[in-house]
């Protein structure tokens, strides 16, 4: 040793183990040991070996060669994969944005004095607590060509001649997973910004309305800006969630009519398990990582404290 | 700046009446002070000439309108809340420029009201600071400034001191003070403590349970309390109160439950056979003479001396100028100034005036 520091003279065993029940790193290391050979196993391992399948010919019941970068290329060459790519980004940019914009009006007017409020706010979470293959169920018999509840009451209400092909169409198609999609989520969306907006102190709003505020302005200066951190984490969530669907699709189209609702997630299914190419499947998941990447980068700069979030307490 | 008129102002929350009936006249430019027990109805009272509450019944007016149904952001007040409900997210010169900004005013414009306003506060150093990166009297202040530079008028104040500490609470109500004799702005204040009211009030309204129990100046609060909630709350040490009659033998003579002769003012025959208490302020005892007291603690502040002591059963306060040299336990003599003492009636607490 060529720092002299005061260890004691008793065996270096013994003064290993004092020296790492004081230190403040030591202890932190070795209690977040279980958690991280865990995160290893679970997490690291199938991500890694879904990014090695992604490199190799594997099929269903036949181990695969290295074969480099020939999935991928492929892959860019397939006018289905890049229409599942278009899929993928359009489902998720109109279902979030709807999500957030209903969630948001919702989650305001639950957070007014309304009458039975506990009642409704317990009923906005039914989307949210019901199986999503449940759920999907009831849309598919919602949505079917013949028996369909809409086409019927639109029927009956004589806006409509013929029943609606909700799922046979693919605009029409693409619509109505979205919509789906939006039923489904607005529950999450709209109870985290209620919780949100009511971490506001009321006297916020009034001061505001006492300074010349309308709501709209009251909305605008106070509502939205100390809402801001907790949208970030929201439509962060809502946005992983909503990219990787994969249910919903699977009950209410199976990726049809011809590709016009496959998404990436279920393109890299259908490949994978019913096709067999496991490779080509392992491929387009990875594909999605770098679009996820990019979620997960906005969401660290979006939920990083602002400045008006420093300093002490309030 | 204006008159506030509150004209038999009802509150109810569901059926629950909280203010019972209040008739207030406040004048141009007058300092008024709201105050009374916790829970009594202040800030429900002021949140209504705010218009944050509904009104339930009578009137209340600004200058020559009636605003009852006239929105907050058209009434032109500005408030001080008692947590300052400051906006978190804009600096200290975005929460005093907010209300000029809704109103479009131009950036000059705003510079000119922000900064003077700034000025007198102490706060020209922090305009870039945000509201977390401030001390709570820095807080207050600009709670205060975001006021000011509204220009309104009437200002309110719904308990702006009881967050801070007790040397900081003295310091500031010096400066509101102040300020309303610069700005000659109304002002309506609500406190729960005599003291601020008693130091800064041009008029104290006292409240207890939605009711007001009397409007007057401070001093004349102190030296002629209507009835006994009055005389008890406003002032520190309390009035001394004792139970009593007037004696029939003497009516001269204030004989208390526990046989305690006490001095009165002038003979009130026509009051003998009534259940009446007897009260007078602290200072109102001097040392020496017929009635002795005994001494329980003694604590000398240095400017006076304050003995706390028993006459009959009845515990008593008093405050001496002088320096006093009795120990617990024993007698000291005193007398009663028979000038300074009040009657009220025990059964319905009104004062007894001067038959
Ligand atoms: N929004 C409300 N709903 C029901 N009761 C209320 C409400 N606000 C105040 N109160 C009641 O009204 C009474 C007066 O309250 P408040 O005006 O805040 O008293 P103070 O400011 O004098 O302490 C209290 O009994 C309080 O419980
Ligand atoms: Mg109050």
């Amino acid at each position: 040793m060529s720092v002299s520091t005061a260890s004691p003279p008793a065996g270096t065993k013994a003064s290993f183990f004092e020296r790492l029940s004081q230190s403040r790193n030591g202890l932190g290391l070795l209690f977040m040991l279980p958690a991280a050979l865990f995160l290893l196993c679970f997490l690291t391992y199938p991500l890694g070996l879904g990014v090695w399948l992604g490199f190799t010919d594997t099929m269903i019941g036949r181990p695969g060669i290295f074969i480099g970068l020939e999935n991928y290329e492929y892959l860019w060459h397939d006018r289905v994969f890049w229409m599942s790519v278009f899929n993928t980004v359009v489902y998720t940019a109109v279902a979030s944005v709807l999500k957030f914009v209903l969630g948001l009006w919702l989650a305001i007017i639950l957070n007014e004095h309304l009458p039975f409020k506990t009642f409704f706010r317990a009923i906005i979470l039914l989307p949210w607590v019901v199986p999503t293959v449940l759920s999907a169920l009831a849309f598919w018999w919602i949505y079917d060509s013949q028996f369909s509840i809409i086409s019927f009451v639109l029927m009956k209400a004589g806006l409509i001649s013929a029943p609606i092909n909700f799922l046979g169409d693919p605009t029409n198609a693409r619509l109505s997973v979205i919509a789906a999609n939006v039923w489904r989520g607005i529950p999450f969306v709209a109870i985290s910004l209620l919780a949100g907006l009511q971490t506001i102190p009321a006297s916020l709003h009034e001061a505001a309305a006492l300074d010349g505020a309308t709501s709209w302005q009251r909305f605008r200066s106070i509502t939205l800006p100390l809402l801001t951190p907790i949208i970030a984490v929201v439509m962060t969530f809502s946005v992983l969630f909503t990219f990787t669907d994969f249910q919903l699709i699977y009950v209410l189209t199976k990726g049809g009519p011809v590709n016009a609702t496959h998404l990436m997630a279920t393109l890299s299914f259908q490949r994978g398990i019913p096709g067999g190419a496991l490779g080509e499947g392992a491929a387009i998941a990875v594909a999605m990582v770098p679009f996820l990447l990019a979620a997960i980068l906005f969401s660290f700069f979006g939920l990083q404290r602002r400045r008006w979030q420093q300093g002490g307490s309030d | 700046m204006a008159s506030v008129d509150i004209v038999d102002v009802r509150k109810y929350f569901g059926a629950h009446p909280v203010i019972k009936g209040v008739d207030v006249q406040i004048e141009d430019g007058e300092f008024v002070i709201l105050v009374g027990p916790s829970g009594c109805g202040k800030s429900t009272l002021l949140r209504m000439i705010a218009g944050l509450e509904h009104i339930s019944g009578g009137e209340i007016r600004i200058g020559d309108r009636v605003v009852n149904d006239v929105p907050p952001k058209d009434r032109d007040i500005a408030m001080v809340f008692q947590n300052y409900a400051l906006y978190p997210h804009m600096t200290v010169a975005d929460n005093m420029a907010f209300s000029l900004k809704l109103k479009g005013a131009s950036r000059s414009e705003i510079e000119d009201r922000v900064k003077p306003a700034a000025a007198i506060l102490g706060l020209s150093a922090y305009l870039d600071r945000f509201p977390r990166q401030l001390s709570g009297g820095q807080r207050q202040r600009v709670a205060m400034g975001r006021a000011i530079v509204r220009d309104p008028q009437v200002f309110l104040f719904d308990e702006p001191l009881s967050n801070l500490d007790a040397k900081l609470r003295v310091s500031m109500r010096t400066e509101i003070k102040s300020l309303h004799q610069r700005l000659t702005t109304t002002t309506i204040y609500v406190t729960h403590d005599q003291i601020e009211a008693m130091t800064m009030a041009d008029k104290i309204v006292v409240m207890q349970d939605g009711r007001i129990e009397q409007i007057g100046a401070p001093l004349e609060l102190y030296d002629r309390p209507d009835n006994l909630f009055v005389a008890g709350f406003i002032g520190s040490p309390a009035m001394n109160m004792l139970h009593g009659r007037v004696d029939s033998a003497d009516p001269s003579r204030f004989v208390t439950r526990d046989g305690v002769v006490l001095p009165l003012g002038r003979p009130r025959p026509d009051l003998t056979g009534r259940d009446l208490v007897y009260g007078m302020r602290p200072e109102a005892i001097q040392l020496g003479g017929s009635v002795s007291i005994q001494v329980d603690v003694i604590e000398p502040t240095g400017s006076e001396s304050q003995v706390i002591g028993r006459l009959g059963a009845a515990e008593i306060a008093c405050v001496f100028r002088e320096r006093v040299s009795v120990r617990p336990g024993e007698m000291m003599p005193v007398s009663i100034d028979p000038a300074a003492t009040h009657l009220f009636d025990a059964a319905d607490g009104r004062r007894i005036t001067a038959a």
